[in-house]
């Protein structure tokens, strides 16, 4: 990840345990939903967790269209 | 509450016609336990084994272990309570040990995380189990079966298993009886003034299939954080249903013999006051591990404890639960020693833990658990060892041409124990 | 025989102090100064061939040519290890002790052991990098560091495996290494607790390290950008091709997307080996999100999708492989074009 960003590629960071993502230095983070299913939900209907994933992806494209200057979390 | 435990030594296991404890040794008859355990019909198949301290012997993929003991004297309280008994709390009255023996789970591979015991050469330093008599219960699954079902079937096999045995020590006159008391909270300072109260916190894994822990049958993924005697720990009321990697799993065995409560026992009235114990889990959402390690610290607050041990299972995410309940706990003024193991990489230069924070100032340490281990042919394997380069801490082509398999020490069962059941560590 | 060279500045050497610190590299044959508490420490197993002193002024103030030419000693020596010091407390010779002997193990590759005391700047600046025998912090310590110098320097040069750092009596930092303490760990937990309650001394096993920061990349349009998507969650073709471990991960993944209208329980399973993988296993997408992606593409919302993802398992893997496979990974990514990444993590 963070060598990605060192090559100049804008990262976003979805994942569930947001504390270990600012612990090891991700720049953009948005918040996932469950360690086994960081975009998606399997109590819901299919069209439902579809929307929930796209959800989620709005969230990670926002992030990474948004200058920052440090570590931010998207909620 | 008070707890009389009665340790009886056992140097040897035996097939034979009867089931019994006599002389120090185990003798069982399969067929008994063959029958308690085909009673279940989601197994096709089992079968028996035996591996001795010493011997040229590998079982693989090892799924839990177990410690045979029974209640004496009561027909309310039984052992694993929840679970293989009925619901009653453990932890009083008297109960019996066979010292020397346990139950080894083993057979097909249900996920990736099954281990390796070794009874001999140096990867027997590395498991505590290479130190027990070992009946080792071989099953075979129905074809079909879901890995929820598998498991599940396998665990209460298991647990039947041990119960079993351990009733054969009910008649038996103990080799050593020891005691175990926690006095209530203002007992135990009126008792010993000068002492300090210290408490003790075990993080115990709930991550999900081959990720959980039942305490009295309860699945503690679904549980807020919640306060247990130590005396009932060593009855079974906690059990695992986990197969995290194995060097740093607490198997049900590490449960019912758990080293920081024997320690702090070893203290009590000496150097400290064994002044409770919290249970916590490691879930898999944030909210989750939020609110359990705000209820650590609340709880450590209300029992005004003056230090804490807190133990974890596992690693990665779980690291997030670590570091929450220490600097939280530190917070409310309540200092602590946090055990830990390590994946400091092959070359042990890599970061050794996936989170970390400041206020974990003090902290003991199983080692390193990507470090490499050949380990040499052994004559007889308990298992197979089809599945020693997918199991956590295997790699493809990991079996040499003389026989020999190279793992990381994540693949030993209870290499890295986090409850500090080891003498390793790592610098 | 196995054949050490020794690095000592202008002092050790007997050349002069202060006034002397300014004068370039020297190679002699034979030990020197402190050289002959090693070599008696070394009793008949290991011979220093060589020595070679420089004044500590001109190595700091010139370090790359002093390198330069202390390398161009060494290697016509060709020696199997490579001493510098001790340096006890003495501030610019720790330095150059430490600059040295890193540049010898990275440049030559071969093994170099320091020593030096535990507040001389080189300790802090090298320790990560380098074996330091930690020494007392004048040369009246020289008798305590021989053996310890000695020791490791035979190990390193039969290429024995090195102890843990309490046991070899180098600084901890360089590397993790597992050892057998006299008590179980739970023992050690209750006596570190009652000291730290009662305002004692006591050592943590494991000292809280510091992550590594990169400055933020610049915000990107999201109309025109390339995107690729990277998991640490383990999604593989099903059948693991290329059988990625379920943990301790030793490589990563390169494949293209499965069709999206392909049922996706047929066509990705996890390798992950640390978190439940039933759910994943069922619909990959709830780890890699493609199927939202492309119908970003579709609908114009973002610019592009490069062909391919990357995967590996973060269960237990490395920093240091997870950093190599990123780096490898954004080498394949810069190539064609990509300038944003989905990073998703289980």
């Amino acid at each position: 990840m963070k060598e990605i960003e060192r090559a100049g590629i804008a990262v976003v960071h979805v994942c569930t345990i947001t504390p270990i993502s600012m612990t090891v230095g991700a720049n953009r983070i948005v918040p996932a939903i469950a360690i086994p299913y960081p975009l998606g939900d399997p109590k819901k209907d299919a069209g439902a967790e579809v929307t929930l994933r796209r959800e989620i992806m709005d969230k990670a494209l926002s992030a990474l269209a948004t200058p920052v200057s440090e570590q931010t979390i998207f909620e | 509450m008070k707890l009389e435990v009665g340790y009886i030594n056992i140097t040897d296991i035996q097939f034979g016609n009867e089931c019994k404890v006599a002389g120090g040794t185990l003798h069982v008859n399969q067929d008994c336990l063959k029958e308690l355990i085909l009673s279940d019909a989601r197994i096709a198949e089992v079968s028996f084994d035996i591996a001795r301290p010493g011997e040229s012997v590998r079982i693989t993929p090892v799924k839990d272990v177990i410690e045979p003991r029974t209640k004496v004297g009561t027909d309310e309280m039984g052992i694993f309570p929840g679970i293989l008994n009925k619901v009653k709390t453990v932890g009083m009255g008297r109960t019996h040990v066979l010292k020397g023996a346990a139950v080894v789970t083993c057979g097909q591979i249900v996920g990736f995380q099954e281990g390796i015991i070794d009874m001999s050469g140096p990867g027997a330093d590395y498991t505590p189990f290479s130190a027990t008599n070992n009946l080792v219960v071989l099953f075979t699954p129905k074809a079909d079966i879901q890995p929820h079902d598998y498991e599940q079937a396998l665990r209460m096999a298991g647990l039947k298993v041990a119960a079993f045995l351990g009733d054969l020590g009910k008649e038996v006159t103990p080799d050593v009886v020891e005691t175990y008391e926690t006095l209530p909270i203002l007992e135990q300072k009126a008792k010993y003034p000068d002492l300090p109260r210290i408490g003790y916190v075990q993080m115990l894994q709930t991550q999900g299939l081959l990720h959980d822990t039942y305490v009295y049958g309860v699945d503690m993924k679904e549980s807020l954080t919640t306060m247990i005697n130590p005396t009932e720990v060593m009855d079974g009321a906690i059990i695992s249903g986990n197969c995290v990697s194995a060097c740093d799993k607490n198997t049900t065995y590490h449960h019912q013999n758990n080293p920081v409560i024997a320690d702090m026992f070893e203290e009590n009235g000496k150097s400290l006051i064994f002044a409770g114990m919290i249970i916590t889990n490691e879930n898999v959402f944030l909210m989750d591990k939020e609110r359990s390690s705000d209820w650590t610290a609340k709880l450590c607050k209300m029992m005004g404890f003056d230090g804490v041990v807190i133990t974890q299972e596992g690693f990665g995410n779980p690291d997030t639960d670590l570091m929450m309940n220490c600097k939280k706990v530190e917070d409310v003024g309540v200092p602590t020693v946090i055990v830990t193991d390590e994946y400091a990489g092959r070359d042990g230069t890599s970061q050794s833990l996936a989170d970390v924070d400041a206020a974990a100032n003090a902290v003991v340490t199983g080692g390193n658990a990507n470090e490499v281990i050949t380990l040499p042919k052994m004559d007889k394997v308990i298992g197979t060892l089809q599945y020693v380069d997918v199991i956590a801490g295997g790699f493809e082509n990991n079996t040499q041409p003389d026989g020999s398999i190279v793992v990381e020490l994540q693949a030993i069962i209870g290499a890295t124990n986090e409850l500090g059941f080891n003498k390793m560590s790592a610098r | 025989m196995i054949k050490i060279v020794h690095y000592i500045n202008q002092f050790y050497a007997g050349v002069g102090g202060e006034e002397k610190a300014d004068i370039g590299p020297h190679m002699q044959e034979g030990a020197m100064g402190p050289g002959a508490a090693l070599k008696a420490a070394f009793g008949g197993d290991a011979e220093i061939t060589h020595t070679i002193y420089c004044g500590d002024s001109y190595y700091a103030e010139n370090t790359e040519k002093a390198s330069a030419e202390i390398l161009e000693m060494i290697q016509k020596v060709k020696p199997d290890v490579f001493i510098a010091g001790p340096a006890f407390n003495a501030g610019r010779y720790g330095l150059a002790c430490g600059s040295i002997s890193k540049i010898v193990q990275e440049k030559l590759e071969i093994p170099v052991v320091t020593g030096m005391y535990q507040e001389n700047p080189g300790a802090e600046m090298y320790k990560d990098s380098i074996y330091i025998i930690a020494t007392k912090d004048s040369a009246a310590g020289m008798r305590d560091a021989a053996p310890k110098l000695a020791k490791l320097a035979l190990k390193l040069a039969k290429g024995e495996k090195i102890g843990a750092s309490i046991e070899e009596g180098y600084m901890p930092g360089k590397a993790r290494v597992n050892f057998f303490e006299e008590k179980r760990g739970s023992r050690r937990a209750v006596e570190m607790l009652l000291a730290k309650i009662s305002g004692k001394p006591f050592v943590t096993e494991f000292p809280m390290p510091d992550f590594d920061r990169v400055a933020p990349a610049a915000a990107i349009d999201v109309k025109t950008a390339r995107f690729a998507i990277v998991t640490s969650g383990g999604i593989v073709p099903k059948g693991n091709p290329d059988r990625i471990e379920s943990s301790s991960a030793s490589k990563y993944g390169e494949y293209a997307y499965a069709d999206v209208n392909a049922d996706p329980s047929t066509v990705y399973e996890t390798a992950h080996g640390g978190y439940d993988p039933v759910y994943a296993n069922q619909n990959g997408y709830r780890v890699l999100p493609y199927d939202t992606l492309l119908n970003y593409e579709k609908e114009g919302k973002i610019g592009s999708i490069h062909g391919k993802y990357y995967t590996t398992v973060g269960n237990g893997t490395a920093v240091k492989d997870s950093a190599k496979f990123g780096q490898e990974i954004a080498e394949k990514l810069l190539a064609d074009g990509v300038n944003a990444v989905i990073l998703t993590s289980t």
